[in-house]
């Protein structure tokens, strides 16, 4: 699989260019800045982009910035933005043209590198890997204006889980029980918060994502 | 543009003037008499000692009065009216010698007199400066309505029953004369009414900024908003300190140790090594949340990226409250002013959440170019009552704007809602 990775920190880069062909990953390129990316993402065509938000020259919101253009230019193009700090208004805008492939995480779940590595994977197949303290913040916003349809502590788990971007096998996994019990819960949260039951994935988590930002 | 837009916008505007002048001319009237009164009264009681209590009470109600009329000057006339109250140090006493001390403070400050003068002003020339521009408007129906056919009320034809202006009404032909003149008189509102409104707004200005041999009021504001700048500063440098030296540097030493421990263990005993491993990686990500929060109070990211308008978005999708955010910002302020506008946001934004039980909150921010003014409104549905008072989160935010010559306004009657604006001087780029 075929990555171009921005990041202006050496040692950062480096330890990802590392982790990522220790999974076998190719790395196509590994550049520093915004301008570099952009060419990058127009000429290698890779399958999945891994960008840090921040990037020089302007030390703004540039790595985003470059990513965003490039998804116009490519619809779905794959891109996991890595960031320090992680802002629903940013998430909200990688999610804004429904095509998924999109990734939004903190810096730290590098520490992870099997999780890492899997959210890598998702997004490049053109899932969601949203960073759990998105997913926190949206909830306990939404929570805390109206009550989630009466959903049970455990679908409530499984929904933030599923809106992470996980899969059915993934949260069978983590919560150690059968992947039918998942799929029974999500089927029994999709009937209490009224949304279309969909049979892709990655549908299901945006329709998620949007039912928990709506009402702002 | 051609004529006749112009002639509307024009006429807009007079009409305009005139909704505004009759608005300020009552409430204005109202207000200033109320506050006058009460001062006077509150002021004359000090030889009693209840005034002492009552007067800085009153007096810090003329000052947010006298604000209000200066964010209405900026905003409807780009008219700039200077507010340089004196700021309570630091230290000013609480407690029984509080009210006291308070009330020598701003008895001692010239703006105080130069607020009550100007009170005084308001509800004379400033009540008919802004009365009249109401009245042009106003006035000429009533010549109209005589010359269709009102007249006839007042007299039977043979003699003068009723004055229009200076024209006696005897019959259709003076009330064709009236009508004549409530013609010139509004000719004479859709050229002169927004004209006669920013006198009046022109006469608050000269009753209330300082003379120029009070330069020396202003360089004491001046010293004053400097120590405070600096105090503010010292201390949240003695915060990060502390914050880093047992927060973070501490958690990188247990992680070093934890590290050392692992090296000795990995061979003899690989099952608590692993433990140690996993406590380690703990460590580090309590380590990174802690710099995360430390980052974000000294300057958040989003500001720094993205500038004022979409920090201020990003702080509202935080908030447990539905909050809508309005932003016209055509540039960039500088950096301090952005650090300062966000961070006296944030903390009404925090008072709001916490002590007003509002549901809604609305946050506008915008920058007017003629004026060179950055302004931001909060407003709450919530149950009001907050105040300026010493101790509480609002006068920390008129300490820290004061640096940049900013002001605050709070309106906040109790039953809600809260308002408060805040404007600070700047230029975008």
């Amino acid at each position: 699989m075929r990555v171009v990775l921005a990041e202006d920190l050496f040692l950062l880069r480096d330890g990802l260019v590392r982790m990522l062909e220790a999974y076998d990953f190719d790395v196509v390129a590994a550049v520093e800045s915004g301008p570099e990316l952009t060419k990058a993402l127009a000429e290698l065509e890779p399958d999945v982009a891994v960008v840090d938000v921040r990037l020089p020259p302007s030390h703004t919101d540039e790595g985003l910035q470059c990513a965003l253009a490039a998804r116009r230019a490519r619809p779905g193009l794959p891109v996991l933005v890595l960031s320090q700090h992680v802002e629903q208004l940013y998430a909200r805008e990688l999610l804004a043209d429904g095509n998924g492939g999109i990734g939004y995480l903190l810096k730290d779940r590098v520490f992870d590198a099997d999780q890492f590595v899997d959210a890598v994977r998702r997004v490049a197949a053109g899932g969601t890997a949203m960073d759990p303290q998105v997913i926190q913040q949206l909830l306990s916003r939404r929570a805390a204006q109206a009550p989630l349809g009466g959903l049970t502590p455990r679908e409530m788990e499984v929904l933030e889980l599923m809106a992470q971007g996980r899969s059915n096998a993934a949260i069978a996994g983590q919560l150690v029980v059968t992947e039918r019990a998942i799929a029974k819960h999500t089927s029994n949260i999709f009937l209490k918060l009224g949304l279309p039951v969909s049979d892709d994935d990655n549908r299901r988590v945006l329709a998620v994502i949007a039912y928990l930002d709506q009402g702002r | 543009m051609d004529a006749s837009g112009k002639g509307r916008g024009r006429a807009r505007r007079a009409l305009v003037a005139g909704a505004r002048g009759l608005v300020l001319a009552v409430v204005g009237l109202a207000g200033s008499l109320t506050l006058f009164v009460l001062s006077v009264l509150s002021i004359v009681f000090i030889v009693l000692g209840v005034g002492v209590l009552t007067t800085p009470a009153v007096l810090s109600l003329v000052r947010s009065w006298a604000n209000w009329r200066r964010v209405v000057a900026a905003e409807w006339y780009g008219i700039r009216i200077p507010a340089a109250y004196r700021p309570f140090p630091a230290d000013v006493r609480t407690g029984v010698v509080g009210p006291a001390e308070r009330c020598r403070l701003m008895l001692g400050d010239p703006a105080t007199w130069r607020d009550l003068l100007w009170l005084l002003v308001d509800m004379t020339a400033g009540f008919v400066t802004a009365l009249l521009p109401a009245a042009l408007i106003v006035y000429p129906l009533e010549g109209y309505a005589l010359a269709a056919g009102l007249w006839r009320v007042f007299t039977d034809g043979t003699h003068v029953g009723w004055w229009y202006g200076f024209v006696p009404i005897s019959g259709q032909g003076s009330a064709f004369q009236a009508a004549a003149l409530a013609t010139a008189l509004l000719v004479a509102g859709y050229f002169l009414a927004p004209a006669l409104l920013r006198v009046h707004f022109l006469l608050a200005r000269a009753v209330l900024t300082p003379e120029s041999g009070e330069l020396a009021a202003r360089v004491q504001v001046l010293t004053q908003t400097r120590r405070d700048a600096v105090d503010t500063s010292a201390a949240e440098l003695r915060r990060i300190e502390r914050d880093l030296h047992d927060g973070a540097q501490a958690r990188l030493v247990a992680m070093g140790m934890d590290l050392g421990t692992i090296e000795a263990l990995v061979e003899k005993n690989p099952q608590k090594a692993k433990e140690l491993l996993a406590q380690a990686r703990k460590s580090s990500a309590e380590a990174l949340t802690e710099l995360r929060d430390l980052v974000r109070g000294i300057h958040p990211p989003v500001l720094a990226e993205r500038g004022l308008g979409d920090a201020v978005k990003a702080l509202a999708l935080r908030l447990p409250v539905t909050t809508d955010v309005d932003v016209d910002l055509p540039g960039r302020a500088e950096a301090p002013v952005e650090s300062a506008a966000y961070f006296a946001v944030s903390e009404v934004l925090t008072n709001a959440v916490k002590h007003s039980g509002a549901d809604r909150v609305w946050v506008d921010v915008h920058h007017t170019g003629a004026t060179g003014m950055l302004r931001i409104a909060v407003t709450d549905n919530g149950k009001g009552g907050a105040s300026v008072g010493a101790g509480s989160g609002l006068s920390g935010i008129e300490r820290r704007l004061g640096t940049f010559d900013g002001i605050l306004a709070v309106s906040s009657p109790a039953g809600g809602p809260t308002m408060v604006t805040m404007e600070i001087p700047c230029a975008l780029s």
